[in-house]
């Protein structure tokens, strides 16, 4: 049976735990890429060399803009423009969007040119070129799914601040979705230069 | 008069099930599944034992052996000995304990549970899909999970689900503990269990994820050939076993002090005594947490790490042992003097400090560097962990069982049965357990489908005790489904505890307290004119 | 229960904070990518400085860290030295083999 009960408060200290969760997930994976690069400096560097730092650069522009939005964003609902609010949010939506097609863009090229795991071309070189790039796989492609993921959340909170249900003085549900986005992005803060400006 | 929880609420009696929110039925869903996936275990382990009864295969095939054993573990650890204490007791009593009406979020409770049971079918499934059960053993390691033609995917999968699962408890019982606390309910007069949870699901919501994204990399490696963990694409095995450890080393500490802490209630309440230094004993769940942490490499002394790691996760390993030392010395000082009554959750309590103590101080053999050489992948780990594992957990899981029994139903057990399940599970235990020490310590290997004439008779009597132990478990079992069928009915504080779940009725009102009670005392206040 | 107001809810930060912030940010990034581009050194000086200050920047002031209490400031104090911890032991077999 639930009970009737609001707890502001509560509700940002569970999503900060399952902030930690996320951190942690990450974590792993960037244990394992200071581990590889601490043996393999040289083949990360020359790897590091074939990345688009360009697109890269841009990406980081991006979700670092549609941070902004998404902070203004909270606090036009805090302030009680919702019709501002609302913009802001569709438009830190179409960041992402715009985020993931570059990212397609820049796997696509690579795949194009088999470099991709298993590849034939990847299979060719050095051990630390593997596994540098099987590290930049899985570490933007699981980037890219929460970035989906936070899309998706967005779109709710989207929703809800339409209907009214987020609004002036009951905004905890898309302040806890922001804590999400903006973890998403200090992970790819950290991304940019372990994978892109390596070289 | 208020409803209880078990009352039928309107939507059918599945319905009312399995889509409640109430911490307390969520409890009992979890018992309910989990006492299913114990008896599959125990099973499997009765299997093993009956085919090491006589040398050369005896009823099964090694590649069936080999299923067994990880099925086996993957069973009890991630879905009976982990989830045991936190998800069962930890949801039906925490909120009552501190006074509140749920947790935090009873609806990602009731989703922690759905996990569970998804997580629990697909490693059920992962026996009989694909290309046969998954033969690694419970630690998948690399390479030959990789390697291996089994449905290894399928079963690691499984386990990051019960992670996710174990993660959101965590989330929510953290929050519980600091927002829900009935006024008056300081940290310092929270019942020691609910520290114990408190310290615990820290650990869970810290260290789960790494073994969440070390599981997805073996799927990915499997899958996709990214080559992180595959030796033949440059990756390093050992660095597999170092992401496994740094939450499996700590997951062990999930296991064991949610037990401690259940026994940190019984003990006061069948002494008829303040528990004696509740801050320490509060405080080391804490320090067992942080420095639980901190120990990990201690299972990779023979993978050929470097000297100064091994040095210094050898003296981190000692020192952890500090801490567990101090709540047995505590536990003990309260029984001194105190008004001992011996009830079955008392004897079963007793027991676990036993049998604990043996599986702890084993484990501090093994953090000496030279002796875990010879150790290593013996029989003696097997030992030492199911002395730990269940003569720890699993006696405490008993104990609590038998303790807050009447509170959960609101019926009692015959008690004269579950005294007399002791001696069987008890002995059988010690034969069982006991003689796989020995065989560790003369060199058997774990893992094995067969044994060397030399190992024989230790391999029987092993057998023999396993025996006598499940006739033990099935008595003890037996007793407690008669209790709920047709015990007669509990009182609302049948052994004279004094924490807040023993003020309200057997079982507990649909919310748990009609209006949030004030706490203005220490938990275990039987002391007259002492405050703590 | 009631609505809890024992903590108030985070303080709305202002349109021009924010702005600022995500200004710095863009600058920061230009400073790292340059600095990648002038010698090793300064790229690897520059990517254990300004990474974690602009990550800092996001968490103070767009994670509104900077409103909160010690309670989550202290857990996330928690949850990061874990993180550090674990990657620094596991260093310590790494270095040394």
């Amino acid at each position: 049976m639930s009970v009737p009960h609001r707890d502001d408060f509560g509700a940002r200290i569970g999503m900060w735990l399952f902030l930690f969760t996320e951190m942690m997930l990450f974590g792993g994976l960037f244990l394992l890429y200071s581990a590889y690069r601490s043996m393999h400096p040289l083949e990360f560097h020359a790897a590091s060399e074939e990345l688009n730092v360009v697109l890269g650069v841009f990406n980081t522009l991006v979700l670092l803009t549609s941070s902004w939005t998404l902070a203004l964003s909270l606090t036009a609902v805090e302030k009680g423009e919702t019709r501002l609010a609302k913009g802001l949010l569709a438009a830190t939506i179409l960041l992402g969007v715009v985020f993931l097609v570059d990212k397609g863009f820049e796997w696509s090229a690579e795949f194009r040119h088999g470099i991709y795991p298993n590849g034939p071309e990847l299979l060719k070189r050095a051990p630390g070129e593997v596994l540098f790039f099987g590290l930049y796989f899985t570490m933007t492609g699981l980037h890219g799914l929460h970035v989906l993921a936070g899309m998706t959340l967005l779109s709710v909170a989207l929703l809800k601040l339409a209907q009214g249900e987020v609004k002036l003085g009951n905004s905890v549900f898309l302040e806890n979705i922001g804590l999400y986005w903006h973890l998403v992005d200090v992970i790819w803060i950290f991304l940019l230069p372990l994978f892109y400006l390596a070289a | 008069m208020n409803m209880n929880y078990l009352e039928p609420q309107g939507r059918g009696a599945v319905r009312d099930w399995i889509f409640s929110t109430d911490h307390k039925r969520i409890g009992l869903l979890y018992l309910a599944v989990m006492t299913a996936m114990f008896w599959v275990a125990v099973l499997l382990g009765v299997l093993m034992r009956i085919e090491q009864l006589t040398m050369g295969p005896t009823i099964m095939t090694p590649a069936t052996y080999n299923a067994m054993f990880t099925v086996h573990g993957v069973v009890m650890i991630f879905m009976f000995v982990v989830p045991g204490l936190p998800a069962v007791f930890g949801n039906f009593l925490l909120p009552i304990m501190i006074g509140a009406k749920d947790v935090s979020f009873p609806r990602i409770n009731l989703l922690s549970w759905y996990f569970f049971i998804i997580g629990g079918a697909l490693a059920v499934a992962s026996l009989f899909l694909g290309a046969g059960a998954p033969d690694t053993g419970w630690t998948f390691y690399v390479p030959f999970s990789l390697r291996t033609g089994t449905n290894v995917s399928l079963a690691v999968f499984a386990a990051f689900l019960l992670g996710f699962s174990s993660i959101l408890t965590g989330i929510n019982f953290i929050t519980t503990v600091h927002r829900m606390r009935a006024p008056g309910m300081s940290w310092h007069r929270m019942p020691l269990f609910v520290w114990a949870l408190y310290s615990t699901a820290w650990i869970q919501v810290i260290a789960t994820p790494v073994i969440g994204i070390t599981l997805l990399l073996v799927i990915l490696e499997r899958s996709f050939g990214i080559g992180v963990f595959d030796p033949a694409k440059g990756g390093d095995p050992v660095l597999y076993q170092h992401l496994f450890w740094i939450y499996s080393h700590p997951a062990v500490y999930v296991m064991i002090v949610p037990a401690m802490g259940a026994i940190s209630e019984i003990i006061p309440t069948f002494a008829r005594r303040t528990i004696f230094g509740y801050k320490a004993i509060a405080y080391s769940s804490i320090a067992i947490a942080a420095l639980g942490s901190l120990v990990w490499a201690h299972h990779m002394f023979t993978s050929g790490m470097g000297e100064l790691a091994n040095t210094v996760f050898s003296l981190l390993t000692f020192l952890v042992a500090v801490p567990s030392a101090i709540k047995v010395f505590n536990w003990t000082a309260t029984l001194y003097k105190g008004s001992t009554k011996l009830e079955p959750p008392m004897l079963y309590a007793l027991t676990f400090i036993l049998l604990f103590s043996i599986g702890g101080l084993t484990g501090v053999m093994q953090g000496a560097l030279a002796l875990n050489v010879h150790l290593h992948d013996t029989y003696f780990i097997v030992g030492h962990f199911h002395y730990v594992m269940f003569g720890g957990t699993g006696f405490a899981f008993f104990a609590a069982l038998l303790y807050w029994f009447p509170k959960m139903f609101g019926r009692t057990y015959d008690r004269r049965w579950a005294f007399a399940a002791w001696p069987p599970l008890f002995i059988g235990f010690n034969i069982l357990y006991g003689s796989m020490l020995l065989l560790g310590l003369q060199g058997m290997p774990r893992r094995y489908f067969d044994h060397l004439p030399q190992y024989h008779v230790l391999h029987v009597a092993a057998t023999a005790g396993s025996w006598i132990m499940v006739t033990g478990l099935a008595m003890l079992f037996t007793t407690l489904l008669r209790g709920l069928l047709k015990g007669s009915k509990a009182p609302a504080d049948p052994w004279g505890g004094l924490t807040l779940e023993w003020t309200v009725s057997s079982p507990p009102p649909l919310e748990n307290f009609e209006a949030i009670p004030t706490v203005d005392r220490a938990p275990y206040a039987y002391n007259p004119g002492r405050t703590s | 229960m009631t609505m809890d107001t024992s903590h108030p809810p985070a303080e709305p930060a202002s349109y021009q904070t924010i702005t600022t912030v995500w200004a710095a940010l863009l600058v920061l990034t230009g400073l790292l990518v340059a600095a990648s581009g002038v010698s090793p050194f300064w790229a690897v000086a520059a990517m254990l400085t300004l990474t974690p200050l602009k990550a800092g920047l996001v968490l103070y002031y767009f994670m509104h860290l900077k409103y909160e209490g010690p309670l989550i400031k202290g857990m996330v104090a928690i949850a990061l030295t874990t993180l550090v911890i674990f990657i620094g032991m596991m260093f310590l077999d790494l270095a040394f083999r």
